[in-house]
């Protein structure tokens, strides 16, 4: 049962009233639900990017709480693969530096770590692309760069806060292809989505209202 | 550190900020330091480590004589006390006598002429210009009337011409001028400046002038950190043989120069300390500019430290990485007014100009001491204006981050 609270000033608001879910390796799952229904929520605890006010996260079998920041940065580093709606690239940084400081926060060291950038941007077809900045490239191709940034240090679990929802539904075509491919290769991924073809897509959907699943029947394992 | 690319104008402002706080610093100091070396160097124009000791009146009845009996020394006491005080180095005697004429061919002035002992080349820094010597103990034994001259009365009765080995008339007797002494600054003296004094052998100036008591003694201990405790042992020492009490505080009076030189290093210190923490106030200033630069830099890249947080960077990366950046524009902006100071400092020693004031005030010098102690206070200021922006940006919640536009 997870549940989050948000304390903002004299405010209190609950953003997750309670959720048990089970995502398995190797699963494809997308989150639906209207704004505010604490899907980005759900995603930062997933992500290790925060953690429940109750309830116990178990992120590969250990419960996230007992864990320091360090470690927390280190599972994120790791083991987790974020992709943002907006991208979230460092502006002033070439896609090369952009998919390097995962790495560089992993302490890959110099010949071998420009090889894996290289590698990666070939991976999402960017390796003519290297040098460009952010604001050279179409929101497609920036979307390629965050996934290569995602992938860097091979995680398990891909976590993707609606990718498509700023692009043109044909790069936004490509970018769900890419996970889809990603999904075969092994990984797990989690995609939150306003759209219900990219749901559709995926190979089970969890419907979020209200800070709880919703399922019909109050069943949080809605299987496809 | 490639995050500098966005704020280049208020980052050069900041560093300019710095690089003047450092100049103003680094100069001050050079200042006192130019200051402090020359009023050294004037005071040395005196003696270094010694004491000038007159003799005055006994106050205390003592071993049943009464007071006000008068305290006067003569060559015996010269012995003695080198004998009874081995922890002098050396020990002398002066003899003085007043507007005495001195003539070389047709000049006659009336000058000041004294009677001293050999060590006087050392302790009271009557050095020869080359080409000349001082008296020496030959000249003591023999009682030779040979005559070494301040460089102001060479001046004045030789002009350019050269002095060494002519003859003057000394009231009316002929002295061989044997040297003359080197230029130098005198800030303190006693009886009146070295520059315009003649010096004859102590024993010949008793033979001719029939002097029987010195106006003054001095003595210069090896060790001069202890003064204080030589001096107790010199009124005791007199004490005995002239028959005073040694607590008799007005039979003898001595001027300690070493303590004067300490006390007066004190104050220098005492200068420079200030003027360091004037040039350190625009430097304090300087580094609330760069506090206030990275608070706002930090409030613009929120977004940037959220997203670097995701990838997985811990608290303690985001913390150097902002640490870093105000210590490297302390850095640069002090190596730019460290460099300034420095080209500053030596353009102004090579300028030619030679004046009364320069010869007390020194010219600004910068010494390793003074650059280490710049980079120290840059470093604290670096580290100070850095470590809380840094924490604060350390301790951004990334998931707020995130979120932010």
């Amino acid at each position: 049962m997870l549940r989050k609270k948000y304390i903002t000033g004299k405010v209190e608001f609950e953003a997750l009233k309670g959720i048990d879910l089970t995502v398995e390796r190797n699963e494809f799952v997308s989150i639906m639900g209207p704004s505010g229904s604490g899907k980005s929520t759900l995603m930062n605890i997933m992500g290790c990017l925060d953690v429940p006010t109750t309830g116990d996260y178990l992120f590969d079998g250990i419960n996230i709480r007992t864990l320091s920041s360090n470690a927390l940065a280190e599972i994120r580093n790791q083991k987790v693969g974020f992709v943002f709606q907006s991208f979230n690239l460092l502006p002033y940084a070439s896609a090369f530096e952009n998919v390097e400081i995962p790495l560089l926060f992993a302490g890959m060291k110099g010949k071998a770590r420009r090889e894996r950038v290289v590698e990666l941007l070939a991976s999402v077809g960017l390796a003519d692309k290297m040098a460009n900045k952010p604001t050279e490239m179409s929101g497609g191709e920036m979307q390629r760069v965050a996934i290569a940034r995602a992938l860097a240090n091979k995680p398990n679990l891909i976590l993707a806060d609606e990718p498509t929802g700023n692009l043109d539904s044909l790069s936004g075509g490509e970018i769900i292809k890419l996970f889809i491919e990603l999904w075969e290769e092994g990984h797990t991924i989690i995609i939150i989505t306003h759209d219900s073809n990219i749901a559709r897509q995926t190979k089970r959907t969890i419907l979020l209202k209200d800070g709880r699943i919703d399922d019909g029947n109050g069943n949080g394992h809605s299987a496809k | 550190m490639r995050d500098f690319r966005k704020q280049k104008k208020r980052m050069t402002l900041t560093i300019l900020a710095i690089a003047w706080g450092s100049i103003s610093i680094m100069l001050l100091l050079a200042f006192g330091e130019g200051l402090k070396s020359q009023m050294l160097n004037n005071q040395r124009g005196l003696g270094e480590g010694i004491s000038i000791m007159w003799g005055g009146q006994s106050s205390i009845p003592f071993q049943g004589l009464g007071k006000g009996r008068p305290i006067r020394f003569t060559s015996d006491d010269v012995e003695y006390l080198q004998r009874r005080m081995p922890e002098l180095r050396h020990v002398a005697g002066e003899y003085t006598a007043w507007g005495t004429n001195i003539k070389y061919k047709d000049k006659i002035f009336s000058e000041r002429v004294t009677g001293v002992y050999p060590c006087y080349e050392e302790i009271r820094t009557h050095y020869p210009v080359s080409g000349g010597r001082f008296i020496n103990n030959l000249d003591m034994e023999q009682k030779r009337r040979v005559v070494f001259l301040g460089d102001e009365t060479k001046t004045k009765l030789f002009g350019d011409e050269d002095a060494v080995g002519k003859q003057v008339l000394i009231n009316s007797i002929p002295f061989m001028v044997i040297g003359v002494m080197q230029k130098k600054n005198q800030m303190s003296m006693y009886n009146g400046p070295d520059a315009a004094c003649a010096s004859i052998p102590a024993t010949t100036f008793a033979a001719i002038y029939g002097y029987q008591y010195f106006s003054l003694m001095i003595y210069q201990p090896k060790d001069i950190s202890n003064s204080a405790a030589i001096e107790t042992r010199v009124y005791e020492v007199m004490g005995a043989k002239h028959k005073f009490d040694p607590k008799d505080e007005r039979a003898l009076s001595i001027w300690d120069v070493a303590q004067e030189a300490r006390e007066f290093s004190n104050i220098m210190m005492g200068i420079q300390i200030f003027l360091g923490l004037i040039g350190g106030m625009s430097l304090l200033i300087a580094g609330v500019g760069v506090a206030n630069i990275m608070y706002v830099s930090i409030k613009e890249r929120t977004r940037e430290i959220g997203i670097k947080m995701a990838v997985g960077a811990k608290r303690k990366y985001i913390l150097i990485q902002f640490l870093m950046e105000s210590l490297s524009i302390t850095a640069v902006g002090g190596f730019f007014g460290m460099s300034l100071s420095y080209i500053l400092t030596e353009a102004f020693k090579r300028i030619p100009i030679q004046s009364d004031v320069l010869d007390f005030m020194g010219r600004p010098t910068v010494s390793t001491e003074i650059g280490l102690i710049v980079v120290a206070v840059l470093g604290v200021i670096g580290f100070v204006s850095g470590i809380f922006p840094a924490a604060k940006a350390a301790s951004v919640n990334p998931v707020e981050s995130l979120r932010y536009e």
